[in-house]
């Protein structure tokens, strides 16, 4: 991979978690990205900001409760993007997310947000100078 | 450069093209294959939102999948070009990215 430029790529989640195995997939495609020393940004829009809401519990329906991995994407994965107008019109607001974030290794290993909002036009941009989409 | 949005799911049933055109950059391209052609259709309430909001956007539709579903060419909106699958494979290889709405 030496050889290789790093690529931008940005993973685009749309779906909720739990009634549809989407958002799963997704997660297991960034580990195996990050893996690869990519340039790794998420977005959730739509129902997929439902993927990082705060207190999930799947036991009660016999699934894994997946969503406490993406707390441990720690510092390969820093930048999630959530789309402020997929939130509020869900009631949902920054406060009902999972506080999600990295260590910086610049700073004295301060812990930062690696959630991001972004309204629906910078998201559009995000699209636009990403290398590679992939969409879940 | 501009990035090849492709819809697969029916405008009717589905939010996923909904939130395709919202998120259209100028220069863009718009694709509608599978059920997504449903959306292309002349008088349908959906057409006139994608040539609104596609405004800066050029639109195409697989031709196979139109005429599977019964959507004849004098059927489809204006402004929406019919292609076939080498037209799909030219689209994809003219943009730096495809976008899928899933």
């Amino acid at each position: 991979m030496a050889d290789n430029p790093k690529k931008k790529f940005l993973y685009v989640n749309r779906k909720a978690p739990y009634g549809t195995i989407y958002a799963l997939e997704s997660l297991e495609v960034v580990l195996i990205g990050a893996a690869f020393e990519q340039d790794v940004a998420l977005a959730f829009l739509d129902d997929g900001v439902f993927q990082i809401a705060e207190g999930q519990n799947a036991t009660g329906i016999g699934m894994k409760t997946f969503a406490k991995t993406y707390r441990a994407l720690g510092d390969e994965v820093r930048k999630l993007y959530v789309e402020r107008e997929s939130l509020s019109e869900r009631g949902l607001s920054l406060e009902d997310l999972m506080p999600i974030v990295y260590e910086d290794e610049n700073e004295d290993y301060v812990q930062k947000p690696s959630i991001h909002l972004v309204d629906r036009a910078e998201l559009a941009r995000l699209i636009g100078d990403s290398d590679v989409v992939l969409s879940f | 450069m501009s990035t090849l949005h492709t819809v697969n799911k029916s405008p009717y049933e589905r939010f996923a093209f909904a939130s395709c055109l919202a998120h259209i950059a100028p220069g863009d391209a718009l694709l509608m294959l599978e059920d997504g052609v449903l959306g292309a259709r002349r008088g349908g309430a959906f057409a006139k939102r994608f040539a609104e909001a596609g405004g800066a956007a050029a639109v195409y539709a697989i031709g196979p999948d139109l005429e599977a579903r019964g959507v004849k060419r004098e059927d489809v909106a204006e402004g929406v070009e019919i292609v076939g699958y080498d037209g799909f494979v030219d689209l994809v290889a003219h943009h730096a990215r495809v976008c899928a709405w899933l």
